[in-house]
C-alpha cells in the first residue's frame, strides 16, 4: 500500500468516526431526554471521534515518512561486507545510493556488483514490509483513537470545548511553523558550515583574501587546490549594493518627497502605482535586462570614453538591482516622511520657510531614523539578491573596488557552487553553506535593527 | 508703548528677508526639479525596461517556414514500400530533407555550400516529416509540397534582424544562405505564421524548437502545492495571532520570526529547502514538490502579514455580536470574522502568489534547472519553472535564445500583471464595502 | 499635497458642520450684519468680506474684521465656528490645504497681502504664528529658535545669532529657565515650556502681529498664567490676535473680542462690553455657558 492509499483508508476511518461519534451521542442522549441532555451539539461528538482517529493517526504516518528511509538504509548498510563499511563516507554513501536506485528501479542491475544487487533485494524486501507495517500500524492507531473518544462520549463531555482546544492547537501549530522555519534555516546551514569549518579553518575563510574554489577532481589534489578566502567576496558584494544604493536612495527618497509633499494628488495616484510596478518585476527580469542591455550599454559608454569596462562590471550589475530597489525605497520613506506629524510642517511653513527648507531642515531631520531603517532594509535587500547579480555580474573573485571591474559576490558564489552536479561532503559544496551561514547572519543582523529602529520611531510620534 | 522701535526691527528684517527671496525661491524651483527629475527617472527606467523587453520579445511570437517539395519516396526514405510502422518511424527523413533542398537549389556543390544549405530549415523538419507519414501512411511514394520550419538563424533573416550590411564573420547567416533565402522568398516559399511551438513544446537546444510548456506547466504545479501549503496555514497563523495568542515571550518569538522571515534573502530559503528538504528528507530533487514547499515558506510571512491586517480590520462590532448571540470564539471567527476579511485574505495571497510566481533563486538551489523536454505529470516529476526557463534561455549564446527569453518574461509579466490586476479589484470591492 | 492630510483637512471641515441645535439659542440667516464695532481706525490688518470653503463646505461666510495696532484682539466662539479658520487665513496659512478656497481682501499695513505679486514667505515671517499643541522641532532649543533666523537669513555670524536667539528666549520669558541646557532637545522641555519656546521661535524673526490658535488649550493652569502673562508683556511689541475657547482668557488677554457663530462673526467689541453687556443673543447665550 502507498502512502496515498493509507492516507485514504485514514480519511475514511476519520469520516466513519465522524458518523459513529455522532450516532452514539444519539444513544446516550436516549436515556436522558434526547438531544437536549446533551453538553454540546451531536456533531461536535463527531468532530471529536473524528479528530481523535486522524491526528495521532496521521503524526504517525508523517513520523514514519521521515526516518523510514533513513533507519531502513542504517540496517541495510549495516549487513554490507566489511570491505564496503571501510570505505571513506563519502564513497560508501555513493555505493550505496546505487542500491536505493536498483531497488527502485531507476537504474539497470548491470551497473552493479553482485553485493549491491543483493543489498537491493533486502532493501527492497525491507521497504515492502514497512509500508506493510506502516498501513496495518496506522489504520490501527486510527481505529483505536476513533474508539478511545467513542468510549468517552457522555451528556456531560464538553465535546465543543474539547474539538476548539484541539483546533486552537493546530492554529497555534500552525503559527509556530515559522520559528520552525528559522530554525531550520539556521540549523541546515549551521551544520553544514560547520563540517566546512572543519575542513577549512574559520580564519582562513574569514580573512583570506583568495576565493578560488574549483578543487581538482582527483582525490589526492583536493588538498592541494580550493582557497576560501571569503573577503573579496564580501567587498564585491559591497560595491554593487553600494552602486544600487547609490542610485536607489536618492531617486526614492526625491520622490516619495516629491510624491508626498509637491505633487498633486491625481499626479500621485497615477504616479505611484506605475513606479511600485518596478518592484513587481521578477529579479529573473532584471537578470537579463542587466546581463544583455545595461551591461553591454556601460561598456560601450565606457569604450567611447576611453575606459575600460568589463563585460561584467559591479556597475552595470548595481545599477540594474538599483533600479529594483528604487520603489522599495520610496514606498518605505514615504510612510516615514507622512509620520512626522503636521504640525512640525505648520510650525516651519508657518514662519516662512519655504518648502524645500521645511523639508530639508525640519522634516528630514526628524525623519532620519526611520529614513536609516529604511535604508538598512534596502541594503539587506540588495546584499541578499541573487538572480541579478548570478545573471550580471562575474564568477572569479577579484579583490577590487573599482565598479568597471568584474567581482562576484556572496549569492553567486553560493549558487555556483550548488548548481550543477555536486559532491556532498566536498568542501565546495559545504563553502556554500557557510556563505549561506554568513548571509543570513549579516542579513538577519541589518533587518533586526532596521525593524527595531523603524519601529521605535514610530512609536515617537504615535 | 514703543511701536516705533518694533516698527524699526521689522521692517529692518523684512528688507533682509525680501533681498534674500530671490535666492530662495531659485534654491526651491532647484529641489522641486529635483524631485521631478527622480520621478522621471523611475519611469524612464520603467519604460526602458519595458520596451526593452516587448522589442526583444515580440518577434518571437512569429516563427517563420519554408515551403519545400518533399518526395515520400520509399526508396528515398530508405524503406520498402508497406514498411511498418516501426519502420517508417526510423526511416530516413533528414535525407529526404536534403535531397528537397538541393533539387531547389542544383547549383550548389561544395560540401561547406550543402551544410549551409541544410541550415535553412529546422533540425525538428525530420520530425515533421516523420509525424505527417505516420498520421498519414498513404503519403508514402507520393510528393508534396510541405511547410516546414526555418531554422532560427534563418527565421532571424527572414524576419529582417539580421541585416546583410555587417560583416559576414560577425554573423551566423551567411551570404550564400541569405541569396538562398532571397530566392525563396521571391519564390513564394516563405511564410510567416504565428509561434504555436512556443507555447506546445517544451525545452530544447534548438531555439526555434523550445517553448515554454514545461516551464508553464511546472510553475503550475509548483504554485499549486505553495497556494495548497501557504494559504491554509498562513490564514490559520493569522487567525492564531489575531485572535487567540495571548500575549507572551513566545507569541512575540512567534512575530519576530515573521517579520524577520519576510526579509531573508529568498537564496536562503533555497538553502533550507536543499539541505532539509532534499537531503534530509530526500524528497526527489527537481520537483515542483520541493519547489512549491520552499515557495510556501517564503510566501508564508506575506499572507500572515497581509491576512492578519485583514482579520485587524474586521469591526468588533461583528465580534461581539456573535459572541452575543451564544457563539464560540472559534465560532465567531470561522463563522462571521474570516468571510468578511476574506477579500483582503485572498489580496494579500494572490500578491504573494505572484511573489513565488516570479521567484527563482531558491529553486536554482534545490535542482529545478535541469533541461526537461517532458512535461511533467505530476507534483514529483522533475520540472521547471517560467522564471527559471528564462534564467537558462538568457544564458543560451543563440540570438535566438535571447527573443524566446524575452517572449517567456513577457508571458510571465503577463501573468503577474493579471494577478496583480486581480488583487486590486479584490481590494477595491473590499474597501468599498 | 498629501491625500491623508487633505483627508485631515476635511475631517476638520466635518467637524466644523458639526450639528449644534441653534434654533434653540436663535438663529442668523445667510444674510446678517456683524453688531458692535468691527472696525477700528489704527488698524494692522483688515479682512474684508471674506468667505472661505472647504471643498463644498462654506467653513466661513462673509467676515469682515479689523486688527487693530498693538492690541490683543480674542477670536472666541463654539467649536467649529470657523475662528481657527478665519485666523490661519491671516497669514495664507489655509494655501498648504488643497482643497481651501479663500475670497475676500486682506490687508496688512494697507497692503493687498492675496495679492499675486504678495509673497508668503516674507507674509509669514510678518505675521507669525503659535499652534494649539506645542509643536518644537525635534532640534535643540537653541536650534529651535536659530531656526527662522537661519532660514531667512537674519544673522550674519554666530554671535548676532547668539543674541537674537538670547533676546528671543527672554521676550519669551524662558531664558532663565532654559540658560543652561540650549543645547538639550526642545521636545525635552514641560508643555508650558515648550510653548514659550514656540513662542520664542515665532518672535525670533521680528514678526508684526502674532496669530495665537488656542496656545493654553494643552497646557495645564500654571503653564497658562505664565502664557497668558506672557501675551500681556509681548501686546507692546507686537499685535496679537488670539483664537481661544476659554472666556476667561480671553476677558483677562484682550482688549477686543469677537465672537463667532457657524462662521459668522456674529458680534465684536471692547472685551468688557462683550463679557458684560452683549447686545446678540447668541453672545450672550455663549458667555452665559448656555452652549459651546
Amino acid at each position: 500500500m502507498d502512502t496515498i492509499t493509507v492516507l485514504l483508508v485514514l480519511l475514511a476511518l476519520s469520516v466513519a468516526g465522524f458518523f459513529l461519534g455522532r450516532r452514539r451521542s444519539h444513544a446516550v442522549a436516549a436515556g436522558e431526554g434526547g438531544a437536549r441532555a446533551l453538553h454540546s451539539l451531536p456533531k461536535h461528538y463527531g468532530y471529536m471521534a473524528a479528530l481523535w482517529a486522524l491526528l495521532p493517526a496521521l503524526g504517525l504516518l508523517v513520523l514514519w515518512a521521515v526516518f523510514e528511509s533513513s533507519i531502513l538504509a542504517n540496517v541495510v548498510i549495516g549487513e554490507l561486507p566489511d570491505q564496503v563499511q571501510q570505505l571513506p563516507e563519502s564513497e560508501r554513501g555513493l555505493y550505496f545510493n546505487q542500491v536505493v536506485s536498483y531497488a527502485r528501479g531507476a537504474i539497470d542491475a548491470a551497473q552493479l556488483d553482485h553485493v549491491q544487487v543483493t543489498a537491493a533485494e533486502h532493501y527492497r524486501q525491507l521497504l515492502a514490509s514497512s509500508a506493510r507495517f506502516k498501513a496495518l500500524l496506522v489504520s490501527l492507531v486510527a481505529v483505536v483513537g476513533g474508539l478511545l473518544a467513542l468510549r468517552r462520549i457522555a451528556p456531560k463531555l464538553r465535546a465543543r470545548n474539547h474539538v476548539e482546544n484541539i483546533f486552537k492547537w493546530m492554529l497555534f501549530a500552525c503559527s509556530f511553523l515559522a520559528v520552525l522555519t528559522t530554525l531550520g534555516i539556521v540549523l541546515s546551514v549551521l551544520f553544514e558550515a560547520l563540517r566546512f569549518f572543519q575542513k577549512v579553518p574559520v580564519s582562513d575563510f574569514l580573512f583570506g583574501l583568495e576565493w578560488s574554489p574549483q578543487m581538482a577532481i582527483r582525490p589526492d589534489q583536493v588538498a592541494a587546490s580550493g582557497s576560501f578566502g571569503f573577503v573579496p567576496l564580501l567587498v564585491g558584494t559591497l560595491l554593487i549594493s553600494t552602486v544600487a544604493m547609490l542610485i536607489a536612495v536618492p531617486v526614492g527618497l526625491m520622490s516619495a518627497i516629491y510624491l508626498s509633499e509637491y505633487a498633486t494628488r491625481r499626479f500621485r495616484s497615477v504616479t505611484k502605482p506605475v513606479l511600485e510596478i518596478l518592484a513587481g518585476v521578477p529579479t529573473v527580469v532584471y537578470g537579463f535586462f542587466a546581463a544583455l542591455t545595461v551591461a553591454p550599454f556601460i561598456r560601450e559608454l565606457g569604450e567611447s570614453l576611453g575606459l575600460t569596462v568589463a563585460s561584467e562590471s559591479a556597475l552595470a550589475a548595481g545599477l540594474v538591482m538599483g533600479i529594483m530597489i528604487i520603489p522599495f525605497v520610496m514606498s518605505l520613506s514615504d510612510d516615514i516622511i507622512n509620520a512626522v506629524p503636521d504640525s512640525m510642517r505648520e510650525a516651519s511653513l508657518g514662519m516662512g520657510a519655504t518648502m524645500n527648507e521645511t523639508i530639508r531642515k525640519v522634516l528630514l531631520p526628524a525623519a532620519l531614523p526611520g529614513i536609516v531603517g529604511g535604508v538598512l532594509l534596502a541594503v539587506s535587500r540588495a546584499i541578499g539578491e541573487t538572480m541579478i547579480v548570478v545573471m550580471a555580474a562575474g564568477l572569479s573573485a577579484r579583490l577590487t573596488i573599482n565598479p568597471l571591474e568584474a567581482v562576484t559576490t556572496i549569492t553567486v558564489q553560493i549558487v555556483t557552487l550548488l548548481v550543477g552536479d555536486q559532491e556532498f561532503d566536498s568542501p565546495k559544496t559545504l563553502a556554500a553553506f557557510a556563505l549561506g551561514l554568513v548571509l543570513f547572519f549579516v542579513t538577519l543582523l541589518l533587518n533586526v535593527v532596521a525593524l527595531y529602529v523603524v519601529r521605535k520611531y514610530r512609536e515617537q510620534y504615535e | 508703548m514703543n511701536s516705533t522701535n518694533e516698527g524699526a526691527s521689522a521692517s529692518h528684517s523684512s528688507a533682509a528677508i525680501k533681498a534674500s527671496l530671490k535666492k530662495r525661491y531659485a534654491r526651491e524651483r532647484r529641489f522641486q526639479w529635483y524631485g521631478r527629475m527622480a520621478v522621471l527617472t523611475g519611469f524612464v527606467f520603467l519604460l526602458v525596461l519595458l520596451v526593452d523587453i516587448v522589442g526583444k520579445g515580440y518577434p518571437a511570437f512569429t516563427q517563420q517556414y519554408i515551403r519545400v517539395t518533399v518526395d515520400f519516396s520509399a526508396e528515398q526514405l530508405g524503406v520498402a514500400p508497406g514498411a511498418s510502422e516501426e519502420q517508417l518511424a526510423a526511416a530516413n527523413y533528414l535525407g529526404v530533407i536534403k535531397n528537397s533542398l538541393r533539387a531547389m537549389f542544383p547549383e550548389v556543390d561544395s560540401r561547406k555550400e550543402k551544410r549551409q544549405l541544410y541550415r535553412l530549415v529546422s533540425v525538428g523538419a525530420e520530425y515533421q516529416l516523420r509525424d505527417m507519414l505516420l498520421a498519414d501512411p498513404q503519403l508514402l511514394g507520393q510528393t508534396r509540397e510541405v511547410w516546414l520550419q526555418a531554422h532560427s538563424e534563418a527565421g532571424s533573416y527572414l524576419k529582417g534582424q539580421v541585416s546583410a550590411a555587417s560583416a559576414e564573420a560577425d554573423r551566423k547567416v551567411k551570404d550564400v544562405q541569405m541569396a538562398w533565402l532571397d530566392q525563396l522568398r521571391a519564390q513564394g516559399r516563405t511564410e510567416s505564421r504565428f509561434n504555436t511551438t512556443f507555447f506546445t513544446a517544451g525545452d530544447s537546444r534548438e531555439p526555434e524548437m523550445a517553448g515554454i510548456k514545461v516551464a508553464l506547466y511546472g510553475s503550475f504545479f509548483t504554485l499549486l502545492v505553495t497556494f495548497l501549503i501557504a494559504f491554509p496555514i498562513g490564514v490559520s497563523a493569522a487567525v492564531y495571532l489575531e485572535e487567540f495568542a495571548p500575549r507572551n515571550r513566545l507569541t512575540d518569538l512567534i512575530e519576530i520570526n515573521i517579520n524577520n522571515l519576510a526579509a531573508v534573502p529568498s537564496i536562503v530559503f533555497g538553502l533550507l529547502g536543499l539541505a532539509v528538504f532534499i537531503n534530509f528528507f530526500e524528497l526527489p530533487r527537481s520537483a515542483p514538490l520541493v519547489g512549491g514547499i520552499v515557495l510556501s515558506l517564503m510566501t508564508l510571512p506575506t499572507i500572515i502579514i497581509t491576512s492578519r491586517a485583514a482579520i485587524q480590520s474586521v469591526s468588533p462590532s461583528i465580534r461581539e455580536a456573535a459572541l452575543g448571540v451564544g457563539a464560540s470564539k472559534l465560532q465567531t471567527v470561522f463563522h462571521h470574522v474570516l468571510p468578511v476579511a476574506m477579500p483582503g485574505i485572498l489580496t494579500g495571497s494572490i500578491i504573494g502568489m505572484a511573489q513565488a510566481l516570479g521567484e527563482s533563486a531558491p529553486l536554482l538551489m534545490i535542482g529545478m534547472v535541469a533541461f526537461i523536454m517532458d512535461v511533467p505529470a505530476g507534483v514529483t516529476d522533475p520540472a521547471t519553472v517560467l522564471p527559471v526557463q528564462i534564467y537558462l534561455w538568457a544564458d543560451s549564446p543563440e540570438r535566438g535564445f535571447t527573443e524566446k527569453t524575452s517572449a517567456a518574461i513577457m508571458v510571465l509579466m503577463g501573468f503577474l500583471i493579471v494577478m496583480n490586476a486581480l488583487a486590486i479589484y479584490l481590494r477595491k470591492r473590499f474597501e468599498l464595502k | 499635497m498629501d491625500t491623508g492630510r487633505q483627508q485631515e483637512a476635511a475631517a476638520a471641515g466635518a467637524q466644523a458642520r458639526e450639528p449644534l441645535d441653534i434654533r434653540d439659542h436663535g438663529s442668523v440667516g445667510d444674510a446678517y450684519q456683524t453688531i458692535g464695532a468691527p472696525f477700528v481706525d489704527d488698524a494692522k490688518m483688515s479682512a474684508r468680506h471674506v468667505n472661505v470653503y472647504y471643498g463644498e463646505k462654506h467653513a466661513i461666510t462673509d467676515v469682515s474684521l479689523d486688527i487693530g495696532r498693538n492690541e490683543v484682539i480674542a477670536m472666541i466662539g463654539p467649536s467649529g465656528c470657523g475662528k481657527s479658520t478665519f485666523l490661519r487665513t491671516l497669514n495664507r496659512m489655509n494655501d498648504i490645504i488643497p482643497i481651501c478656497r479663500v475670497e475676500g481682501q486682506f490687508y496688512l499695513d494697507g497692503e493687498d497681502i492675496y495679492s499675486q505679486d504678495q509673497d508668503t514667505v516674507l507674509l509669514r515671517a510678518r505675521v507669525g504664528m503659535v499652534f494649539q499643541k506645542p509643536n518644537p522641532f525635534p532640534k535643540s532649543i537653541y536650534e529651535n529658535v536659530a531656526y527662522g533666523p537661519r532660514i531667512h537669513g537674519l544673522a550674519h555670524n554666530k554671535a548676532e545669532m547668539d543674541e537674537i536667539v538670547e533676546s528671543s528666549l527672554r521676550r519669551a520669558g524662558l531664558f532663565e529657565e532654559v540658560k543652561d541646557q540650549l543645547d538639550k532637545p526642545g521636545t525635552g522641555l514641560s508643555g508650558g515650556q515648550q510653548q514659550r519656546l514656540c513662542i520664542a521661535r515665532a518672535i525670533a524673526v521680528s514678526p508684526e502681529v502674532i496669530l495665537m490658535d488656542e496656545p493654553c488649550s494643552a497646557l495645564d493652569p500654571i503653564a497658562t498664567a505664565r502664557i497668558e502673562e506672557l501675551i500681556d508683556e509681548l501686546k507692546d511689541n507686537y499685535t496679537i490676535a488670539i483664537v481661544t475657547h476659554s472666556m476667561q482668557q480671553a476677558a483677562r488677554v484682550s482688549q477686543r473680542t469677537a465672537y463667532f457663530h457657524l462662521g459668522k462673526l456674529i458680534e465684536v467689541g471692547d472685551t468688557k462690553q462683550i463679557f458684560t453687556m452683549p447686545e446678540h443673543e447668541l453672545t450672550e447665550n455663549y458667555i452665559t455657558g448656555r452652549f459651546g
